[in-house]
């Protein structure tokens, strides 16, 4: 088992340094820089371009060096926790980032496991009673499902609880705590909010995850071992939960490597439009007006949150699949 | 009692076992594209779906037709008007198709344009008729619409946007936008898929490995904010035709690693047959064996598959435009009109400008249905 978890822990470092690669070159890849276009704004408006600090400022964030020291220094920050400066808000990335990371990783997690919770059943449900009218009903929704964007579900939604209720659901807590310092009741006041971006943003994944259960959960219900089962009389229920859930289970496990980009991917542009105080807005303004580091850090984030989330689930099918854990290879 | 033994008078057909009957042979000699074919035909939904699909590409050939107004005709009387329904009788006798004529007022309290209808203004819409001047394909004009508003009314089926243009022409014009960019992109992320697919397939070995990292690395990125920084680089002067084959690049940049994965475990497997091998001692060079011997084999199952990657594409521009990152007026996408649907207070007032969401909706719901149809018809072993 540790020789597994060092092995995966270990490959997962080259990944995430062609990952970073990818990341600075994507950053570095419209022409000019943040502040040449700073300079460009303040000069339409009027006002003077103090050199001087624009000069300090390249100097200090090595603008003016060539592309692979720019990129070395900005991975050594990174490594050691200094994500670089946000020209925009002219604070310190981490600054700027904190909370908002923070809650988009919960709002990450809180879709994963609704996405679960309402999967899981509806799946074993559909797989049980193949071809039934509660199959075929469940399948149309899901297909629905599948094909609404989120960020369009989010549109409706807000579209309708605006007619309905006459509120908004924008937001992520209630006004009072936006800037208010961690407490129980502003916790409490996310959760509350918490549940209509779960929903918009779990949709999808959970009906991609209720096709593919169903579909793997229906290929074990039909080996022979549950052939065998039913003829020894094994009631059907215990039948179920003894043998091909548990190998559904791993299945389980381990799709979360194909949910956790849709979900992350969905939460930032539900983020857009529905206000929410996470990376998603942020990360769309950094782009626009090339923060860079702001920009980069942001990507580089939501990428190691995929990767760690990834190692996290392998670790978890590992535990639960000795075929796995004992070195064999998964068989799919 | 004794038994009759009965012998036959025919003459004796050794390979009588063998012969085909007429129904088999034409099973057995179809070739792999018939027979996709024909069970296509037996999923009548991805067969319905299909036809829905085909009718959309046949209507983009034809929107300046199609749509009763010219994409960028604006009507300052009515800003923000809501739909006009069509209507077939007038207090209990038949008309035909007519709208009914509209008033303006101004509701002074929430500075809202409000259109009742007026019901003793009985307009009858026109059909194949001249309207609004177009320049087809942007190559020769004309005016002639299949369906035009009535003569000094209007015909708003889906109301008006901010600036009085019409909703339904416009969303007429957004699906050639819209349902190309899909096609396009799947073309360069298959030619991308097969390029790469093949070659870490029919190599094997390093340039495998360092292909299945690429993929992997690929993967774990959350599409969406990848596409939107990429969509960000390009500048901001360039024409609409080129900004629109640089989204399109973009979206099949990250939409190959599917199908390279595809390709490269079904050659992985099939090199090692015995045509194959005979093909290499002839001295067929590595590009040939792939094109000619391997790909043709499965070209098929990557069709469907690659059907099935349409609606991601259509999806991520849509996405992309709405949020200002992807296309730009006076490009006319779904995504695009969907980006005036930003504001929710707008929407508030103004529900109708949601309406390309459906339009995106079918297309997709439907490019799934059909690629899955298709993809159960090109799989052999079902």
């Amino acid at each position: 088992m540790l020789r597994y978890l060092v092995r995966r822990i270990l490959t997962m470092i080259p990944t995430l340094l062609v990952i970073s690669a990818l990341v600075f070159v994507i950053i570095q890849l419209p022409p000019g820089d943040y502040l040449e276009s700073h300079i460009a704004e303040l000069q339409s408006q009027g006002e003077a371009v103090d050199e001087k600090k624009i000069q300090f400022l390249r100097e200090q964030y090595g603008l003016d060096k060539p592309m692979l020291q720019q990129y070395w220094y900005w991975l050594i920050g990174m490594v050691q926790g200094d994500f670089g400066y946000s020209f925009e808000y002219d604070l310190p990335v981490s600054e700027v980032v904190g909370d908002r990371l923070f809650l988009t990783v919960i709002i990450s997690i809180a879709t994963i496991l609704f996405t679960w919770m309402i999967a899981f059943p509806i799946g074993i449900y559909s797989a049980t009673h193949q071809y039934s009218w509660g199959d075929y009903g469940l399948s149309t929704l899901g297909f629905l499902g599948l094909a609404t964007p989120n960020f369009l579900l989010a549109l409706v939604m807000l579209y309708l609880a605006n007619v309905y209720f006459g509120t908004s659901i924008g937001g992520l807590m209630d006004a009072e705590y936006i800037d208010a310092p961690w407490s129980m009741d502003k916790l409490l006041s996310i959760l509350e909010h918490l549940w209509i971006p779960v929903i918009v943003i779990g949709t999808s994944g959970t009906a991609g995850m209720i096709r593919r259960l169903r579909a793997n959960l229906l290929d074990e219900l039909q080996k022979q071992y549950v052939t065998t089962g039913r003829a020894k009389g094994l009631p059907p229920g215990k039948l179920l939960r003894k043998y091909p859930l548990r190998i559904a289970l791993n299945f389980f496990v381990a799709d979360i490597g194909n949910l956790l980009p849709t979900v992350i991917s969905g939460a930032e542009i539900v983020a857009v439009v529905m206000s929410l105080p996470t990376t998603g807005p942020i990360l769309l303004a950094a782009l626009q007006s090339q923060d860079m580091y702001l920009a980069g850090s942001f990507l580089m984030f939501l990428a190691t949150l995929t990767v760690v989330g990834v190692l996290v689930s392998d670790i978890a099918l590992a535990l639960l699949d000795p075929r796995i854990r004992l070195g064999g290879t998964a068989s799919k | 009692m004794r038994g009759e033994h009965f012998v036959s008078q025919d003459t004796f057909n050794p390979h009588s076992i063998e012969a085909l009957t007429p129904a088999q042979e034409k099973y057995y000699m179809a070739s792999q594209w018939k027979l996709m074919w024909w069970k296509l035909k037996r999923h009548r939904l991805a067969v319905i779906c299909g036809v829905i699909l085909a009718l959309n590409y046949v209507t983009i050939a034809f929107s300046e037709v199609i749509a009763p107004y010219n994409l960028h005709t604006r009507h300052t009387d009515y800003i923000y008007a809501p739909p006009q329904s069509i209507h077939l009788f007038h207090e209990g006798e038949f008309i035909g198709p007519f709208v009914y004529g509209r008033d303006y007022e101004l509701d002074m309290e929430i500075l809202k344009r409000n259109y009742p209808e007026n019901h003793d203004e009985v307009l009858p819409l026109r059909f194949f008729c001249l309207g609004d001047k177009y320049k087809f394909w942007g190559l020769f004009e004309g005016s002639f619409h299949l369906l035009c508003p009535p003569e000094n009314g209007t015909f708003f089926l889906l109301g008006t946007d901010r600036l009085g243009r019409d909703m339904f022409s416009r969303i007429t014009y957004g699906a050639r936008i819209s349902l190309t960019i899909g096609l396009v992109g799947i073309i360069i992320s298959f030619a991308f898929g097969i390029v790469i697919g093949g070659l870490a397939g029919y190599y094997g070995g390093w340039v495998d490995a360092s292909v299945q990292r690429m993929i992997e690395v690929i993967r774990s990125f959350p599409e969406l904010p990848l596409w939107m920084a990429l969509s960000a680089v390009l500048p901001v002067n360039w024409s609409p035709i080129l900004i629109f084959f640089g989204i399109t690049v973009i979206l099949a940049m990250l939409d190959w690693t599917g199908l390279a994965r595809a390709v490269r475990s079904k050659l992985l497997s099939l090199r090692e047959e015995d045509y194959c091998s005979a093909a290499e001692l002839m001295g067929a060079k590595p590009a040939r064996i792939i094109g000619r011997h391997l790909l043709p084999g499965f070209m098929s199952h990557l069709i469907a598959s690659a059907t099935l990657s349409i609606p991601a594409m259509i999806l991520g521009e849509t996405a992309l435009s709405f949020l200002g990152l992807g296309l730009r007026p006076p490009v006319t996408s779904w995504g695009v009109l969907l980006n005036e649907a930003q504001n929710i207070n707008v929407v508030a007032l103004y529900p109708w400008l949601l309406f390309p969401v459906v339009p995106v909706i079918l297309v997709i719901l439907t490019f799934n249905f059909f690629g899955d149809g298709l993809r159960d018809a090109a799989d052999p072993y079902k």
